[in-house]
């Protein structure tokens, strides 16, 4: 049954690359390197010699250090590179400061940008494999597949369960690798929040459901996620106010009962407790959200590991 | 000096025959099924279309200011080499055409390289910022064809409403740019499955539509002629149909871009599929074919928009908008829908030519005898393809570089003068 898959110096812009099996090949091998993470010395040297380039252009401090952190740990040299200090806030375009780092010797870069796209135009510059972080709200492949992972440890596997997403789905880049993902390896997704904060033609791209309504959007999920609702979106005249937008669509003891009893309850972080998810629900056991965080470790490790071709 | 163009297929009278041109200077002398007349140059032109010169009523030549895009050299000779020889330019330079200098300028410079006639078009409004009336009758006097706002869009109804009024008093045609700011927003693609797909922000046919229907609206209340450039949607065509049933002075113009191509193009982020307004849906595109066949869109217009690689290689939404038009207008539009059947051969070039030269009243598009000699030779088996390289303007901001493409300028006659040859059989 063991195929060979090649990783070596791929990209992952977003999953729509990757088959339904090796997506499952990348979560078996995360299942290794998290047991690498439960040890007292967490370090391997699998990687010594190569350097990743964490080049967030947007900011990011948790995602930037979950992904230095897996660097870390399988021993590759990580620098990086940030917008706040960058000479891209001096006007350099990307592409010099592409051809500039990869003058440095750079073997893998992670970007975390806000324009969509701008992975693929790394890659096309530097000629090396690129993991996206996040592209405005194209894609968040490696959240998207630490969520995948973190079901799938629970579950023990996505096929037929019923998955609800529900908030900002029109400014989320989880939502969208996450739709694709769950898709290919058998979940059905609902997708649910207010119609200004949907995006068009959902179900004809990503073969999803939308709901408005979070009751009927519950009903019968084997796993809930809830979204980050920013209070920007109501001065661009998105919705009215976050009391309002919590009336309808906050995740709390009340709402959750309409999903299946003992659903997953999920979020990607930030959370905003008291406007898309109450405490009582975000703490509760039924909780993977803490574990997420875990999880995205190991999995950005596994990636690392299998794209720069690790010796294990 | 005559020239003898022999043995042509040849665009006469709205069909296509076997003729003779006989070119006295600048002129067409005669026109004829046979010409043995001793001529001074014979251009074989057998198994050749010959048309009218191609007119183009929406270009930016970026010059003055913008001249490390294009400047008027490199803009007219790209012109014909794409088989133009009647261009009408947009005021959206550095400075501003809002005052006769500025029209005298780009005249006089035309006029000395000889390349291509340039027509101009100044602004509705002063610096095109939608605030004040420009000086559209004295720049009348320095010859231009129409104002236009283009690239910008007055949003202030009121103001609209005066420039209308203003410009139908002199007879000037408004062309408009119709966006909706507030509804345009910062969008990038059209709000389509592929802005959802891509995540990228929106600019809704609706942007495009409610000015389209306001300035209808204005277009009644004042009797100021209107042209609306580049349409792209197909509720959009519907309001300009209702507007023509009702016999109102409205036509519009479609680009060679919003007809061969949709939004799929911009899926692998490709800057150079960035326009405004964007590509939309595969059913917009059916409407606006359907559109230019049945005459309800009048002609087609390159809105020659060119941006350096530098601007355009960059993440999708921080690149400029805009797509460059002259050199692939006739090779993508005859493979992609004459050659594949979906339009006649005649009406395209008619949209090419006659058509837009009666949108804006320019003695141009025909060939008849005594009018210029603007002739456009094309071998139609011939395949082009344009690259960096070989590419006359100074941008190469078109979808269709590397992209060979069936249809070729082989010669163009400008007032006699030949302004574009192709070198060899397939340079």
């Amino acid at each position: 049954m063991q195929q060979d898959f090649n990783f070596i110096n791929r990209c992952l812009f977003d999953l729509d690359d990757y088959s339904a099996e090796e997506i499952m090949y990348i979560l078996e091998a995360a299942k290794g390197m998290k047991e690498i993470n439960l040890r007292e010395y967490k370090k391997i040297p699998t990687l010594r010699g190569k350097t990743v380039c964490t080049l967030f252009v947007e900011n990011s401090t948790r995602t930037r250090m979950s992904f230095e952190l897996a660097a870390n740990r399988l021993s590759a040299d990580v620098v990086s590179f940030q917008e706040s200090i960058s000479a891209i806030q001096k006007g350099e375009s990307l592409q010099d400061t592409v051809y500039t780092l990869n003058a440095m010797g750079i073997d893998l870069y992670v970007i975390r940008h806000s324009s969509p796209g701008s992975p693929q135009l790394v890659h096309k510059y530097s000629k090396k494999p690129v993991i996206n972080a996040g592209d405005g709200r194209h894609a968040h492949p490696t959240q998207a597949l630490l969520d995948i992972f973190s079901i799938w440890e629970k579950m023990g596997s996505l096929q037929g369960l019923k998955i609800t997403i529900v908030g900002d789905i029109l400014n989320s880049r989880v939502v969208r690798s996450n739709l694709i993902g769950m898709k290919k390896l058998g979940a059905q997704v609902t997708v649910c929040g207010p119609r200004t904060l949907m995006p068009g033609q959902m179900e004809e791209v990503y073969g999803c459901k939308v709901e408005y309504d979070l009751k009927t959007a519950l009903k019968d999920a084997d796993c809930v996620m809830g979204l980050r609702m920013q209070l920007e979106r109501q001065t661009e005249g998105l919705f009215p106010s976050l009391e309002e937008y919590t009336k309808h669509y906050v995740l709390s003891k009340d709402t959750i009962k309409w999903a299946k009893k003992d659903a997953l309850i999920m979020h990607p972080g930030p959370m905003n407790r008291g406007v898309e998810i109450l405490p009582e629900i975000a703490d509760s056991s039924q909780s993977i959200i803490t574990e997420q965080v875990a999880n995205g470790v190991a999995v950005r490790m596994a990636l690392l590991f299998l794209i720069l071709g690790g010796k294990a | 000096m005559k020239k003898l163009i022999k043995n042509g297929t040849v665009y006469y009278q709205g069909a296509f025959s076997p003729k003779d041109i006989l070119i006295e200077d600048d002129k067409v002398a005669a026109i004829k099924d046979r010409i043995d007349e001793p001529a001074d140059e014979v251009y074989e032109a057998q198994g050749k279309y010959v048309f009218p010169g191609f007119v183009d009523l929406h270009c930016h030549l970026r010059d003055p200011g913008q001249t490390y895009k294009e400047d008027i050299v490199t803009g007219t000779k790209a012109a014909a080499k794409g088989g133009f020889t009647t261009i009408c330019a947009m005021p959206n330079t550095e400075p501003v055409v809002d005052n006769i200098a500025s029209v005298e300028y780009l005249e006089r410079r035309a006029k000395d390289l000889g390349f291509c006639k340039v027509r101009v078009i100044g602004a509705i409004t002063k610096h095109l910022e939608g605030k004040e009336i420009s000086e559209m009758a004295t720049m009348q006097e320095g010859g231009i064809v129409a104002v236009s706002d283009d690239g910008h869009c007055v949003q202030n109804a009121k103001l609209m409403l005066n420039c209308m009024k203003y410009a139908g008093n002199f007879g000037l045609p408004v062309i408009i740019h119709a966006e909706d700011y507030n509804l345009a927003g910062k969008g990038q693609i059209h709000s389509g499955k592929i802005a959802t797909q891509l995540g990228l922000s929106t600019i809704p046919p609706l942007a495009e539509e409610v000015i389209i229907a306001r300035d209808i609206m204005l277009a009644e209340n004042t009797k100021c002629r209107l042209h609306i450039a580049h349409v792209s949607s197909a509720y959009a065509l519907e309001l300009i149909r209702q507007a023509k049933d009702k016999g109102l002075p409205v036509t519009c113009e479609v680009t060679p871009h919003h007809l061969t191509l949709n939004e799929e193009a911009c899926v692998k982020f490709d800057t150079n599929t960035k326009c405004k307004p964007p590509l939309r849906s595969e059913k917009d595109r059916l409407a606006l074919l359907e559109a230019l066949k049945s005459g309800l869109i009048d002609c087609i217009a390159t809105d020659h928009a060119p941006h350096a690689d530098y601007e355009k290689e960059l993440e999708f939404d921080r690149a400029p908008f805009g797509i460059n038009g002259f050199e692939a207008a006739f090779a993508s539009l005859f493979t992609l829908l004459v050659d594949k059947g979906y339009l006649t051969l005649e009406r395209l070039i008619d949209a090419l030519t006659a058509a837009p030269a009666k949108v804006l009243g320019l003695k141009a598009g025909v060939i008849e005898e005594g009018l210029p000699a603007d002739l456009t030779v094309a071998d139609l088996k011939e395949t082009i393809t344009l690259t960096a390289e070989n590419m006359l303007s100074k941008s190469k901001n078109t979808p269709w570089l590397n992209i060979p493409l069936k249809g070729k300028i082989v010669t163009t006659f400008c007032d006699g003068k030949i302004t574009w040859q192709a070198e060899t059989q397939n340079g």
